[in-house]
């Protein structure tokens, strides 16, 4: 078994929320693919912010707005950074779900036509198919679905199918999936797409928080995801899209920020990326987003995937020896990200995880905004279970500890 | 804790529930989930002079919805509609013994009193309009 160089032990100290008891006992945070806790330097410095800096961006000439400034622009720098692309490529929304809103209501709206098809897949979230749904609804596209395998393993080969045979007009696909884990070989989706003139959107949602995601290299043409994932504090999403999409891109909230000059009957946009950032923003919470990003570069991402490829194929390896359990997506930890789905005998997801919170255990259990894969799944839920940084090998014992206890208590 | 919820009468009418499957001419029938957890309860009711004469349930999800739909046909069987109407929420935990519950799984506990009471709006509306706005009025279960 690979090791792992984080110190997640030590890592722990930084996160105000592992003082916490819940019943009890320590807190074993596993809902990661949910939502992250948030290290002190993230806090701090959206406090900071509030107490030093607050004010309005991009308008004012006093020194607080511009400092304020400063430091909104300087995460878009960092985050830009983080994903190796330009600072005017990099939009900042709510969420990875407005970012896709974003898109197919700027981009797919104008370029697509009646009876254009849109490849999706079997694994993705809600807020990769609703928008979809949707825009196909109003302008008459239609929706393709990639299906996956018993492993979980998503049907490239009808997917490159799809593409050679010119027969769909983009492709918008999850990286990694939130239920099994299963980490898509994006990159040979892009070059072939590529080659026919297609477009294709990755949702990062689960990819950019937990391993090294350079958005320029893989050439992706959009790339979505949230700060909340990543550390970073709720209410802060990302676009990136390549600049000669964004140059051609209709707003899409419009109003104050997002103008160059306005006039009684029409209206100059503003150059990207403030064409997209209509109204006052989330200022505070985006310079917490660029304090968690530099948390997360001082440990490495590297050292990110490799820490939870260690957790997951301790838990992996942990849970295959449990009576009754079925454990969904791949088993090799190379093709699958921190995440574990699975259910036990016929206890339900949200028995088990009613008697896991009596241990302080937090796991998530439903169907994760992916409804289209429970019904290819045939099942109505799945328990999940989801690492980070600061997941420990004890916490994956406690939580198979549970696992058995739930057994006893449902008698099987 | 888990030990109190998960007692042996609510495994047992999760694994052997009572009233279950589809009932032939009923007078009503209603569907409702519970969009949080995905739990499922179709409730079929045979009214005769007033009376609940037949009453059956299908339905997926956890123990607790499951077993509370079980112990609530069986609650009601036979019962006359008018005393059924003023069923209230805490008689149904006291009921099924759940009344300890957070604010998760209770909707969980009370999804077929909710089926129930939506298909006595839906009974009442054709044959007593007043008790169906009555039944309408007390049913904010949650």
């Amino acid at each position: 078994m690979q090791r792992s160089i984080v110190n997640s032990y030590e890592l722990r100290n930084d996160f105000p929320i592992f003082k916490k008891k819940i019943n009890g006992k320590d807190l074993v945070y596993l809902d990661n693919a949910s939502t992250t806790q948030k290290p002190y330097s993230v806090i701090n410095s959206i406090t900071d912010f509030y107490s030093n800096y607050n004010s309005n961006i991009h308008r004012a000439v006093y020194q607080l707005a511009e400092e304020a400034t400063e430091l909104y622009e300087q995460s878009r720098k960092k985050i830009a950074n983080f994903i190796n692309v330009r600072p005017e490529e990099i939009i900042f929304t709510r969420n990875t779900t407005e970012s896709i809103n974003l898109i197919a209501h700027s981009w797919a709206r104008s370029n697509l036509k009646k009876d254009d098809v849109i490849a999706i897949t079997e694994i993705e979230h809600h807020s990769n198919i609703v928008p979809w749904q949707i825009l196909c609804q109003e302008i008459g596209t239609r929706l393709d679905y990639v299906g996956i395998d018993e492993s979980g393993f998503l049907d490239v080969e009808y997917l490159i199918e799809l593409i050679s045979s010119r027969k769909i007009k983009l492709v918008s696909i999850s990286h990694m999936s939130n239920v099994l884990g299963t980490i898509v070989p994006i990159e040979r989706i892009i070059k072939t797409a590529h080659q026919y003139d297609i477009p294709v959107i990755v949702d990062g949602a689960q990819s950019v928080p937990h391993m090294s995601v350079d958005a320029k290299n893989l050439d992706c043409d959009f790339l979505v995801f949230s700060a909340h994932k990543m550390l970073g504090p709720t209410g802060v999403g990302v676009l990136y899209a390549k600049k000669e999409f964004l140059e051609k891109m209709k707003p899409f909230i419009s109003g104050g920020d997002m103008i160059k000059e306005v006039f009684k009957f029409h209206t100059n946009y503003n150059e990207v990326p403030y064409k997209f950032e209509a109204g006052t923003p989330n200022i505070a919470d985006v310079v917490g987003f660029g304090a968690a990003v530099d948390y997360l570069e001082k440990i490495g991402m590297e050292n990110i995937r490799k820490h939870e490829i260690y957790l997951t194929e301790y838990a992996l390896e942990s849970m295959q020896s449990l009576k009754y359990i079925t454990i969904y997506g791949p088993m090799d930890s190379k093709f699958r990200g921190g995440v574990i789905s699975f259910n036990i005998a016929d206890i339900h997801p949200h028995d088990l995880a009613t008697i896991m919170n009596d241990h302080g255990i937090a796991i998530r259990s439903g169907h994760h905004c992916a409804q289209v894969l429970m019904q290819r799944l045939d099942v109505p839920a799945t328990s999940r279970a989801s690492f980070y940084i600061y997941n420990t090998k004890e916490e994956i014992d406690k939580f198979v500890n549970a696992i058995k206890e739930a057994g006893r208590i449902f008698k099987i | 804790m888990s030990d109190d919820i998960y007692r042996e009468i609510i495994l047992d009418h999760y694994r052997n529930p009572r009233n279950k499957g589809k009932l032939e001419n009923a007078n009503v029938t209603v569907h409702d989930s519970n969009p949080l957890c995905g739990d499922e309860i179709d409730i079929h009711l045979k009214v005769n002079d007033g009376v609940i004469s037949d009453v059956k349930f299908e339905g997926k999800g956890c123990a607790i919805s499951q077993a509370s739909a079980s112990m609530l046909t069986e609650l009601v069987m036979g019962k006359d509609l008018n005393v059924v109407k003023d069923l209230k929420k805490e008689e149904i935990l006291e009921n099924i013994g759940l009344t300890n519950l957070g604010p998760a799984r209770i909707k969980c506990a009370l999804l077929a009193l909710k089926v129930l009471k939506v298909g006595m709006i839906k009974y009442y509306s054709e044959n007593d309009p007043s008790s169906a706005e009555q039944v309408k009025n007390e049913s904010s279960l949650y």
